[in-house]
């Protein structure tokens, strides 16, 4: 059995980080008093390593090691449903988001693929204002390493034109990719 | 020639450790008016009390300046001081030297300066103080509780008991409130209706007691000793005094098929009816909406087989008018309407109940006879899970107090299940077991060790079904997993929350309540039963979640202090009362409104202008309810009302001493 | 009534039959339409996964496009819908946060736009007309109404009847003579875009849970009111050997049926799992 988790010392490690997650998440972890009732209904629990709970006791206790380092914050959908029943009004999603803001800041990605699907949405909506969604599926499969992942599905979507061979085009465009070049600009 | 004396106490150290006092002392002995300074090391104690009164009588003193702590502590103590030694008790002022000084400065200069500014605006004051005298007024001896449940029931037997005239008011059919309602009670597992039942009837046949049920207080006016109060008496379409209660009424009344109230509608009544079986008074009373007789103008049939001929169809609510000195307000609780957690399901799926529900269930006079079974197939269960904290700690849904019953009564749940249903396994989600009280813990364990009940930290996120059962989905936080049961029976702890009128009670009665809409205790420590309001005290859970044991404490203490009241045939009056001057008083009465006590009234003057008489209004103000607040000053454009021993010019005193 | 039209991407492409048939319903209903020119992508979850601000920007450009027409707008898409409506609500909460988001989007935003969803729109068009304008009553259809996440929560902003149970599709599907049946999992999550990524198999098992309440509960189809959603429960429904799979209908599909438009004209026939067939066993395959 592994050595108790001091936690002084993890407090005094991991307060800069806790204030941090607040700051960004807009939300307070020692509104949670751990009553699980956001893990209970929590549609991706069961393939999560830590239960969602657990991540505000993390927070709680400053342990940003743990906090940043699973799967879960990863696997965090956004259904807001922890937000719909939770006694506390603590915005869970907004807290897994800051999380993985951070932990892809420090290059502690845990879920590399989650995190390269979202790259690669984004870096579609800023080459062409609009998703294109085949080209989104190639990339990722392709950069994956699964090539060949649901390749059954793509020639009846294609014979029904639910696939756009070529991407729509927008004159909004510009204006994202703009969007996208303040934003970047602006990143500390 | 005024001739003030001043007094630095020391408090030990809490004043003297901070604050230089003999600088103080030093310095008010140059203030105008002042004859006379020293400073003690505990001026509160006897001898320091006797240093005071050797002094105004040797320096022959017209005022008094105490230096100390707040005059919330000792202003009582030190006015008696001075009115022993023959000076009238209002020439006291009390300079707060600790809370606004000693306690929240540093030790340095400056605090000192404070203080010596803080005495330098009471000698300012009690400079221009008048000797103020105490009124008295008559008491009128007979009380009022508002409510028939174990609280007021406690109380009114209380007060009877000690041979005063109440009268007991329930708005029900029947005296007996929630507890009426209950099985058990924990930690003994006493029956409810055995111990409820005979104070019942011993509150309704005391000599001393009025029993008005079936009635609603209307309306209270008045003050202390001398409240008049009028109440209404529903029509109950029987007349009381010929029934005798023999039940054939309800026995041939066709309207069969009424959700009973009492029995949280997994029984039924007729139209003519009484709450339940031991009901007090055993007299039916017509629901009006469901009555055929009512409704159709056809039937009658409580009228032809009443023996006595007691039913009264054209019967009319009265109204009684009541003259009591004191009121007692004990109208107990609601329950929070657990549908508004949607994903619990209450109110869809029919096997999610309530606590109340399952001691109707489980209750042997109850609907099913005491055999627990689900609503919906009338199946015995066999896995029951109860879910605590549904609206409490929830500051989302709910309310963010804990309501302090629900975890023993879970216990008590689990523990009455385990016993009636052989076999049967409860399962309790709780978020933290709250057992402060006597016996309490042990009963807990109880319901784990002996009756086998399975305890899960953590919330219920939702409830839904499955075929015949209910899946409850929670996560038990010990495990760190989500869990799933396959439940028969699903039983919220729903919370304890103000009955859904309170806040009108209170206006109409006179007293506040917070933010829940439970009533205000006048101190939460040392005036738990009294309100803001004199001769108005609290029983049971209007004023916050309580147990049996601690309502009827209550009951017992507000009955004691209603009692207290009554042993003098006068009462003293608070002095310092607004006084208007009618001479400038224009009459626009803009300090009516504002009068949280409703003590001031228009009032007819008659004048002689210019050698002719006139009539004209003026603000009045009755000493007997005006609580001295000072809001009707403030309001005053034309600065005609003065508060006694807190003058505009003793207020204006005190700034030019401290700001000048 | 004229509302400007927020498509979003996936009804340019997987979600094409919700756009055809949101488009006919609407016409129906003289709901006048008026597709933003020039809208770019909401981000969905990608976004706000990756900085609150862009999150914000990038729907707000398009609520700033509906400013600029002086009308509503609508987004039939259940993600897109959530993202206006929240960036909407966030901006009009917090005065800094906008400035920040104007820097970035280089045009003001005035938040004069409000955002309904295509659901919402029907609905306050009226049951009553949904009820007058229906040709052939889908009687006997029992259906089961999906909402999902994304269009009840957070309640906070969106504002639904019920969270949990909500009613206002229900009701709009009961008004074109089908049969809502009560079920358990209305708002639970289909696992959203994790279909895309390789946590599928969380997506089967989320759709499997949802498919079986559906068939517990006695319906024949489920209804959805979200492209995200119809893809997952059109694509990821595993059936067992021999078990018919559960046909998925946007309930425009549904309203278009029942207003008289033929399966084929309202796109249909694009399913993966054939929904032409229930249809057709009802008589309602062609156009009235």
């Amino acid at each position: 059995m592994s050595a108790a988790t001091e936690l002084t010392r993890a407090w005094a490690n991991g307060a800069g980080f806790v204030r941090e997650v607040e700051r960004l998440s807009g939300q307070k972890v020692a509104s949670c008093y751990q009553c699980g009732k956001c893990t209970a209904g929590c549609p991706m629990a069961a393939d999560m390593d830590v239960a969602p709970r657990q991540i505000l006791r993390f927070l709680q206790l400053g342990l940003q090691e743990e906090a940043l380092n699973n799967s879960t914050i990863w696997l965090c959908a956004s259904c807001m449903t922890c937000v719909a029943r939770c006694p506390r009004e603590v915005d869970l999603p907004r807290i897994m988001d800051a999380l993985r803001q951070i932990a892809v800041r420090r290059g502690r990605v845990k879920e590399r693929r989650v995190y390269l699907f979202h790259r690669l949405f984004l870096a579609g909506v800023r080459r062409g204002g609009r998703l294109d969604e085949l080209r989104l599926v190639l990339g990722y499969n392709l950069r994956s390493g699964q090539l060949f992942k649901d390749a059954a599905k793509a020639p009846a979507l294609f014979l029904k034109g639910k696939i756009r061979v070529l991407p729509e085009k927008t004159s909004g465009a510009a204006e994202v990719q703009q969007i996208f070049a303040r934003w970047e600009a602006r990143k500390p | 020639m005024k001739r003030i004396g001043v007094f630095i106490c020391w408090c030990g150290s809490n004043i003297a450790g901070t604050v230089d006092v003999e600088k103080v002392a030093e310095a008010a002995r140059s203030m105008p008016g002042v004859v006379y300074a020293t400073d003690y090391k505990y001026t509160c104690s006897e001898p320091g009390q006797q240093m005071i009164k050797d002094a105004i009588r040797e320096q022959h003193l017209t005022g008094v300046v105490i230096g100390s702590c707040s005059p919330r502590m000792h202003e009582k103590t030190f006015r008696k001081t001075v009115e022993s030694a023959g000076l009238n008790p209002y020439l006291l002022e009390v300079a707060n030297l600790r809370e606004h000084c000693s306690w929240v400065h540093p030790r340095e200069e400056a605090t000192t300066r404070k203080a010596i500014d803080l005495v330098r605006a009471a000698v300012a004051k009690v400079a221009r103080n008048h000797p103020l005298h105490q009124g008295h007024i008559p008491v009128e001896k007979r009380a009022l509780v508002i409510g028939g449940g174990i609280a007021g029931i406690q109380a009114a037997l209380d007060i009877a008991e000690s041979g005063y005239e109440t009268v007991l008011v329930e708005r029900e059919p029947s005296i007996g409130g929630r507890m009426a309602q209950l099985d058990k009670t924990f930690p003994t597992l006493d029956c409810s209706a055995c111990i409820l039942t005979p104070k019942m009837v011993d509150v309704s046949r005391h000599d001393k007691v009025t029993l008005l049920t079936y009635s609603e207080v209307e309306k209270v006016e008045g003050y202390i000793g001398n409240f008049t109060v009028t109440v209404r008496r529903k029509a109950a379409y029987v007349d009381h005094s010929k029934c005798t209660g023999c039940g054939l009424c309800m026995e041939k009344c066709p309207a069969k098929k009424i959700p009973s109230e009492f029995e949280m509608s997994l029984g039924r009544r007729t139209a003519i009816y009484r709450p339940f079986p031991q009901a007090v008074p055993n007299k039916p009373v017509i629901d009006r909406e469901h009555c055929l007789k009512f409704k159709t103008g056809k039937c009658g049939v409580c009228a032809h087989f009443c023996p006595r001929g007691a039913i009264d169809y054209e019967q009319q609510d009265q109204r009684v008018t009541l003259h009591v000195g004191a009121i007692v307000v004990a109208t107990g609780y609601d329950l929070f309407d657990p549908a508004l957690y949607s994903e619990y399901g209450y109110g869809r799926y029919p096997d999610v109940i309530t606590g109340l529900h399952f001691e109707r269930l489980v209750n042997s006079s109850g609907p099913t006879g005491g055999h627990i079974v689900r609503p919906s197939d009338h199946k015995e269960p066999k896995n029951v899970v109860f879910i605590q904290c549904v609206g409490s700690r929830d500051e989302a849904k709910g309310v963010s107090y804990c309501s302090k019953i629900c975890c023993m009564y879970t216990a008590k749940h689990a523990i009455l299940l385990a016993e009636h249903v052989p076999g049967a396994h409860p399962y309790v989600f709780y978020m933290d077991v709250r057992t402060a009280g006597k016996g309490y813990e042990e009963f807990y364990k109880r319901a784990t060790e002996e009756f086998g009940a399975t305890y899960i930290r953590g919330r219920v996120s939702k409830v839904y079904p499955r075929g015949d059962k209910l899946v409850v989905r929670g996560e038990d936080t010990l495990l760190g997993k989500p869990v799933e049961i396959e439940a028969d029976l699903v039983v919220l702890a729903n919370a304890v929350v103000a009955r859904h009128d309170a806040a009108e009670v209170a206006r109409s009665v006179g007293f506040s309540y917070d933010g829940h809409h439970f009533f205000t205790e006048a101190h939460p420590k040392l005036a738990p039963v009294e309100t803001n309001t004199a001769g108005v005290f609290l029983a049971g859970v209007c004023q916050g979640p309580k147990d049996i044991p601690e309502t009827v404490a209550q009951a017992s203490a507000a009955a004691a202090k209603v009692v207290a009241l009554f042993s003098k045939d006068q009462m003293a009056t608070n002095p310092m009362t607004a006084q208007v001057d009618p001479a400038c008083c224009a009459g626009c009465m803009l300090c009516e409104p504002v009068c949280p006590y409703h003590a001031i009234r228009p009032e007819t003057i008659q004048e002689r202008v210019g050698g002719k008489a006139i009539s004209r209004q003026v603000a009045s103000v009755n000493e007997g309810l005006c609580q001295g607040c000072g809001a009707c000053t403030a309001a005053c454009r034309t600065g005609c009302i003065d508060l006694k021993g807190y003058t505009h010019q003793q207020i204006l005193a005190e700034v030019e001493a401290l700001c000048l | 009534m004229k509302i400007a039209y927020y498509p979003g991407c996936s009804l340019h492409s997987t979600g094409i039959e919700y756009d055809l048939s949101g488009r006919r319903v609407c016409q129906d209903l003289d709901i006048e339409l008026q597709e933003l020119p020039d809208w770019t992508c909401c981000g969905a979850s990608s976004a706000h996964v990756t900085d609150h601000v862009l999150a914000l920007a990038l729907p707000a450009r398009n609520l700033a496009l509906a400013d600029d027409l002086g009308l509503d707008v609508t987004a039939p898409c259940a993600a897109c819908y959530n993202r206006l409506q929240v960036t909407r609500h966030e901006l009009a909460h917090d005065p800094k946060l906008r400035q920040e988001v104007e820097e970035l989007l280089g045009r003001p935003y005035t938040g004069r736009a409000a955002v309904r969803s295509l659901v919402d729109l029907v609905a306050s068009v009226g049951e009553e007309a949904v009820r007058q304008r229906t040709r052939r009553p889908l009687r006997g259809l029992k259906v089961a109404a999906y909402y999902g996440c994304l269009l009840v929560r957070p309640a906070g902003i969106l504002q639904p009847d019920d969270p949990e149970n909500p009613q206002g599709l229900d009701r709009i599907l009961a008004a074109a003579g089908a049969e809502p049946v009560e079920w358990p999992f209305k708002t639970e999550c289909c696992g959203a875009s994790f279909a895309l990524t390789d946590h599928t198999e969380v997506v089967t098992r989320l759709v499997a849970q949802l498919v079986d309440g559906a068939q517990a509960a006695g319906a024949e189809a489920i209804v959805t009111a979200c492209p995200l959603c119809h893809s997952n429960l059109d694509m990821r429904q595993e059936t067992a050997p021999g078990a018919t799979p559960l046909p998925v209908y946007y309930f425009t599909e549904l309203l278009g049926i029942a207003f008289g438009h033929s399966a084929a004209e309202l796109g249909i026939g694009k399913h993966s799992i054939d929904g032409t067939q229930l249809l057709a066993q009802h008589g309602w395959s062609q156009a009235v």
